[in-house]
């Protein structure tokens, strides 16, 4: 069962998936830009996958493509998950 | 005439340590970086040269040519920026597989975890390409970039398409060499399920007791410039590339064609290549994987393409000490090569201890023998050539002075 789903608990995982995929983790905040952290597509169709085993949200390319920072993805899984 | 060039850059990470010096120097001297049948490069640590995220998307195989290149190109000075203009360096790197151990990886995740969970990353870390292009990324390299497979003479074909891209006008200079990591499941099992591997675990090539090949796993990486623009910038070369040849067997899968026909054309071609005779050899860095059909083809095709000089040369095999790197064999060899020219020592073919009365050339036993300089006062440049054979029947011969 996907864990339940927070504010708090999605930044962590998302946060979390952003080091594991190579981001400086003192750079990661939620007003961090992907482009500041040096996080590309590919990056973040894995960060999708992590969010997809942990919360059973779906995140497609078209979701994300909007999407410059840290925050507003947050946001968009807490929202999709309610 | 053909514009000539030179080698001002080499890099290797191999079972016997990471440098192109350790790889040179700890053959040399007999040591062998086999351990429990398998040449791993067990000192090398990608964090060394890579960023947690570049190695996340790097196979084994990128790792090594990525470590390699910064060998070269900073032997050749070109690591704070190239010489010539981005789109006039080209970029060819061999390999026989690619990245074998992430799409083992990956097929993992598939089965287990579906579809969904298989990683963006797998294309990129699997596909043949991908050490040329992220030497090409890393190094700021705009020309010509590709991968080039051709199993075991991949590294050998990489070289001598990058000199070729050269001598036609290109390019003024190229990064070329090879890379391999199938030290896997899967390829062990493979190559042992055909009968190509070492049941012994031993690479002892040209002797008659060998049972099979060694795997090994590295890269090898070298710079090339076109003679009189390396000269213009003050450029001091290791060794000249003096000629290239490939053939092709179109004979069986695996075999080599038993006479050593194709393969000695190749040799004979590479000659022509540089103008030069079998009597202006003074060194054989062989393929020599120690299985026994190619020890006894390529003995057969060295007697036919150098005549009487055949007996006269002596000839080793680098596999007697790191295993069979495949795809990066070719350029590993031929970096071996131009180290055993500069230091006028041809190194021992380790292991050879028992003649096969059918192998009758001298395999340089036990320890490294000084090259005899024929003619002159020992101030020419030492000439070898470096073979390399792939399953499929590709022949590829570089001829390399130092």
């Amino acid at each position: 069962m996907p864990t339940e789903v927070t504010t708090d608990r999605v930044e962590q995982v998302i946060f979390d998936g952003l080091a594991e995929v190579g981001a400086e983790r003192e750079q990661i905040s939620r007003q961090a830009s992907f482009e500041d952290l040096d996080v590309d597509s590919l990056d973040l169709v894995e960060v999708s996958q992590i969010v997809e085993d942990e919360f059973g949200v779906e995140l497609e390319g078209d979701d994300l493509k909007d999407l410059n920072t840290v925050g507003e993805v947050v946001d968009l899984v807490v929202a999709r998950s309610s | 005439m053909r514009g000539r060039v030179v080698i001002t850059g080499m890099g290797a990470v191999t079972p016997l340590g990471v440098g192109a010096d350790a790889l040179i120097s700890r053959w040399s001297g007999g040591e062998c970086g086999i351990e429990d049948g398998a040449g791993r490069c067990d000192e090398f640590d990608p964090g060394d040269f890579l960023s947690r995220k570049e190695a996340r998307r790097a196979d084994r195989f990128t790792q090594f040519a990525v470590a390699a290149s910064d060998e070269a190109l900073g032997q050749a000075a070109w690591s704070d920026g190239l010489p010539y203009e981005q789109d006039r360096v080209g970029c060819v790197i061999g390999t026989g597989i690619g990245g074998l151990g992430s799409l083992e990886e990956q097929e993992n995740v598939l089965r287990e975890r579906g579809a969904k969970a298989v990683s963006p990353l797998s294309v990129p870390l699997m596909m043949g390409n991908a050490a040329a292009a992220a030497l090409a990324m890393r190094h700021g390299i705009h020309g010509q970039t590709y991968g080039v497979v051709s199993a075991c003479a991949a590294g050998a074909h990489a070289i001598g398409t990058a000199v070729r891209m050269i001598e036609a006008g290109d390019a003024d200079g190229a990064v070329a060499g090879g890379a391999e990591a199938a030290l896997t499941g899967l390829a062990v099992a493979a190559f042992a399920a055909m009968g190509a591997t070492s049941p012994s675990g031993i690479s002892r090539p040209f002797d008659r007791r060998r049972d099979g090949f060694v795997m090994g796993e590295g890269a090898g990486v070298l710079v090339l410039e076109d003679a009189e623009a390396a000269e213009r910038r003050g450029a001091e070369p290791l060794g000249e590339v003096l000629g290239y040849a490939a053939t092709s067997d179109a004979h069986h899968l695996t075999a080599p064609e038993p006479t050593g026909a194709d393969a000695a054309r190749a040799i004979e071609l590479a000659l022509d290549n540089a103008e030069l005779g079998p009597g202006d050899i003074d060194y054989v860095n062989a393929h020599g994987t120690s299985t026994p059909l190619n020890d006894r083809s390529e003995t057969e095709s060295l007697k036919m393409a150098l005549g009487e000089d055949a007996r006269r040369v002596p000839v080793s095999s680098t596999k007697s000490a790191i295993g069979h790197l495949l795809g990066a064999a070719g350029a590993v060899e031929a970096i071996a090569t131009v180290g055993a020219l500069r230091r006028g020592a041809a190194p021992p073919t380790l292991g050879w201890e028992e003649r096969d009365e059918e192998l009758d050339l001298d395999y340089v036993p036990e320890e490294s023998r000084p090259l005899a300089a024929k003619n002159g006062n020992g101030t020419r440049p030492l000439v070898g050539i470096s073979n390399s054979f792939g399953f499929g029947g590709h022949n590829a011969v570089l001829c390399l002075s130092a």
